[in-house]
């Protein structure tokens, strides 16, 4: 009696068992989603009353999150995995099919297929549209001029004061030894390639024979664009007289004449040579001792002018 | 459809009935409910990617309500006391205003900004899934052409994005864009003066990234994505051997409901990952950068990870500078524009490079293999996840330099030595690993399967003779 019996029970037990499960996956889902409610309402009291960036972002998080886990509850547990298989074909077409649609289109094709007229009407037609393409390329030109002077020349001029950023004029009592300033032409300040570095050194630290430009009283200028990839040459380490560029790491000796010591760039810094006038003004004597800034590939390594 | 037709009267029903008289929807549809999806986590890393776009679409549509892509000169009134009275560009005025002054603004835009570092990452993980198992061979070459360009259009973006706010930080980005532009041989000063429409910093750059940002290159992700997803359809899922998968079925989840709940499910997750990080982890704040001076620069300067490579690339290179027939070959041209351009065409050419000499197999393939079972393609792959991590690691060097108490000097020379020594070493080390774990997958294949057109690397090199046009057995295979 119990032979026959026990199977039916059993399957019975499993699927009660199984009822109950996703009754419990149910309940969680459902919990999500309350949550869910609550979190994204509380979200837009929050909004409402002003707003208040981290709270806001948890709360999106929790309203979202929960919709997130209430699904990924229902799809698992609720709707339980599933499994369908389906067909594949390789992806090439059948060699008929091929065949059909090569001979369909010649047929299209018909009249203009006549080889001789069709090449040729083919290969003006081909003209024309690299014609026009080249044509469209015209407004392309419109979007910046063509480079003239301005990669070689920079704003300073023989006799013009260096400024600082603020625009006051420098004397040549201002600079202390291992003190740098930027320094702008008196008359365009914040010009950005005419941006330069004045450094005051100690007596005798300067190699004279190494610099190109003139220099005043172991004050010496040179051009604060890094000629590796143009970040501003910021920072001064006094004690090794070298200026560093924070981007890539290459450093400069002050000393001889800004040459490369380490780091990636390529040439050292283009130095500003320097004079004072007759009411003790500093001024340049010139413009860079050749041109400012990350290397192009005409550059030339003469003075501007020269 | 007759309306004596006994039907349920939901809405939902209504309206499927309504657009299929219209658009004769059933009998296409019925076979997608049941399109089947492999089910694996690794296959879900490209929907983290797309989640990740949608939440970049709809932050930035947000965020481009407020911002104003101005160079202009304005006087900061605002909120922010260290910047009050101070000139800054109508554009970061704009960034700040959305940051203090917009209600959830600060909110959007740190979701914006860490969506983008995940979307980036998530194209990058499900790269590597792609390659290391194999699922880029013939037919899906396409997909994985098109994939790349999405990630070049995804560094991209992220470069004009974070270049907008017009703060130090994204200037002296911009800077260093404009000059590797600079550096290439005979053209370069022209491309960036057309780029920027004068000499660097330019009169219209913030307009032009702007649109590049807001349009150009957001037209293209869409494209792209669509092709790709396109694509995808088409040649239904690879899947990995086992079960009752074979080179002629796919087998998985039914598209509905079970992948449509659970790709809804991950998509909020996504949501809730990045709000929760947008929220409570600070990014970008450009208000502490300060506004956008030529003349002005801070360090250490780290960029957006995925930038990372190109700024470690720019570290590492040797400061080589070159003038050849009055042709200067400046420092940065290698580094910055040969160097990727090289690894980004490798990438680009690997399907063909894998058919030709790796796997010497050009027959179509639906079923993925293991990492093990391809030891060259494992070796080579582990190699240049090696050597991107170097240079990445590299683009930190003064970070870490100072952080290990070492010389930066000396931690440069080791890198260097370690982006030349270590790749191949590691990339030897796990094709030993793998070709000592042996191809027990290849077993694994459907012996139903005609012609050889299963699995299996070992049998590969007779393959090279049968020729792209005539792969064994796909005649078999239809009947
Ligand atoms: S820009 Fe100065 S080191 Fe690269």
């Amino acid at each position: 009696m119990g032979s026959s019996e026990a199977p039916a029970s059993r399957r019975a037990e499993e699927w009660r068992r199984q009822r109950e499960r996703q009754d419990r996956a149910a309940r969680i889902a459902a919990i999500c989603f309350v949550v869910a409610i609550v979190a994204a309402l509380a979200l837009f009291v929050v909004y409402v009353t002003g707003g208040q960036t981290q709270l806001e972002g948890v709360l999106l998080a929790v309203a979202f999150g929960a919709v997130g886990a209430g699904l990924a509850v229902w799809v698992r547990r609720i709707i339980g995995p599933r499994e369908v298989v389906e067909e594949r074909y390789p992806m090439r077409s059948p060699q008929e099919t091929r065949d059909e649609f090569e001979a369909a289109y010649h047929d299209a094709l018909g009249e203009a297929t006549t080889t001789g007229r069709r090449r040729f009407l083919l290969r003006l037609l081909g003209g024309a549209g690299a014609s026009l393409g080249l044509a469209l390329l015209v407004p392309f030109r419109s979007l910046g001029p063509t480079p003239q002077d301005e990669m070689f020349t920079t704003t300073w001029r023989e006799g013009v004061r260096l400024a600082d950023t603020e625009g006051r004029e420098i004397q040549a009592a201002d600079i202390s030894p291992d003190e740098v300033i930027t320094v702008f032409p008196a008359d365009a300040i914040d010009d950005p390639s005419a941006q330069a570095i004045l450094v005051g050194t100690r007596e005798g630290q300067l190699e004279p024979d190494a610099l190109p430009g003139a220099t005043v009283e172991g004050m010496v200028c040179y051009s604060k664009i890094c000629t590796h990839a143009g970040c501003p040459v910021g920072l001064y380490r006094a004690a090794a007289g070298e200026l560093l560029c924070p981007c890539h790491q290459s450093t400069f000796d002050v000393h001889r004449a800004a040459a490369v010591v380490s780091g990636p760039a390529g040439r050292g810094l283009p130095q500003l040579p320097i004079g004072t006038d007759d009411e003790g003004y500093l001024i340049a004597l010139g413009d860079f001792s050749e041109p400012v800034g990350p290397s192009f590939w005409n550059l030339t390594h003469d003075a501007p002018g020269t | 459809m007759s309306s004596s037709q006994k039907a349920r009267q939901s809405p939902v029903d209504d309206l499927a009935r309504w657009l299929d008289d219209r658009l004769r929807l059933a009998e296409g549809g019925r076979k997608y409910l049941h399109k089947a999806f492999p089910a694996h986590w690794s296959f879900l890393l490209g929907e983290i990617a797309l989640f990740s776009l949608i939440v970049l679409f709809a932050t930035g549509v947000f965020l481009a309500l407020f911002y104003v892509p101005d160079h202009r000169l304005v006087v900061y009134d605002g909120p922010y006391v260290p910047l009050q009275g101070q000139e800054i560009s109508a554009a970061y005025e704009s960034t700040l205003r959305l940051s203090f002054e917009v209600r959830a603004g600060l909110l959007m835009r740190q979701i914006h900004h860490w969506a983008a570092l995940v979307f980036v990452a998530a194209i990058v993980v499900h790269m590597l899934r792609v390659f290391f198992t194999g699922a880029f061979r013939r037919p899906r070459e396409l997909n994985w052409v098109i994939g790349l360009a999405l990630l070049l259009l995804a560094i991209v973006a992220g470069f004009t994005g974070y270049s907008l706010p017009d703060d130090l930080l994204s200037g002296t980005g911009l800077r260093i864009g404009y000059s590797v532009l600079l550096s290439v041989p005979f053209v370069g000063p022209l491309l960036g003066f057309i780029g920027l429409g004068g000499e660097y910093p330019g009169t219209d750059t913030l307009g032009r990234l702007y649109l590049m940002h807001v349009l150009i290159i957001p037209a293209g992700l869409v494209g792209l994505v669509t092709a790709h997803l396109v694509i995808l359809m088409r040649q239904k899922h690879t899947q990995k051997p086992g079960g009752r998968a074979r080179q002629h079925n796919v087998v998985g989840e039914p598209l509905f409901p079970n992948q449509v709940m659970t790709s809804l499910s991950l998509f909020a997750f996504t949501v809730a990952v990045l709000a929760l990080l947008g929220g409570l982890f600070e990014i970008n704040p450009l208000w502490l950068y300060g506004p956008y001076e030529p003349f002005e620069v801070f360090a250490p300067m780290q960029p957006d990870w995925y930038m990372g490579w190109l700024e470690g690339l720019m570290r590492l290179w040797p400061a080589w500078e070159w003038t050849m027939f009055g042709v200067t070959i400046p420092a940065i041209f290698l580094p910055g524009v040969v160097v990727p351009g090289v690894l980004f065409g490798l990438a680009f050419a690997w399907p063909w490079i894998d058919r030709r000499w790796i796997a010497r197999d050009e027959r179509e393939h639906h079923l993925l293999v293991r990492p093990r079972d391809n030891p060259l393609r494992t070796g080579i792959g582990v190699a240049g996840i090696t050597f991107v991590a170097l240079i990445t690691l590299a683009g930190s060097n003064d970070v870490i330099a100072s952080d290990l108490g070492m010389g930066l000097q000396t931690l440069t020379w080791w890198l260097r030595v370690l982006t030349v020594v270590l790749p191949p070493l590691a990339g030897w080390v796990a094709y030993r690993i793998a070709a000592s774990l042996g191809t027990g997958g290849a077993e694994d294949a459907d012996p139903a399967s005609p012609g050889g057109d299963d699995e299996g690397d070992a049998a590969a090199p007779e393959s090279l003779e049968t020729g792209s046009d005539s792969p064994a057995g796909e005649g078999a295979a239809r009947s």
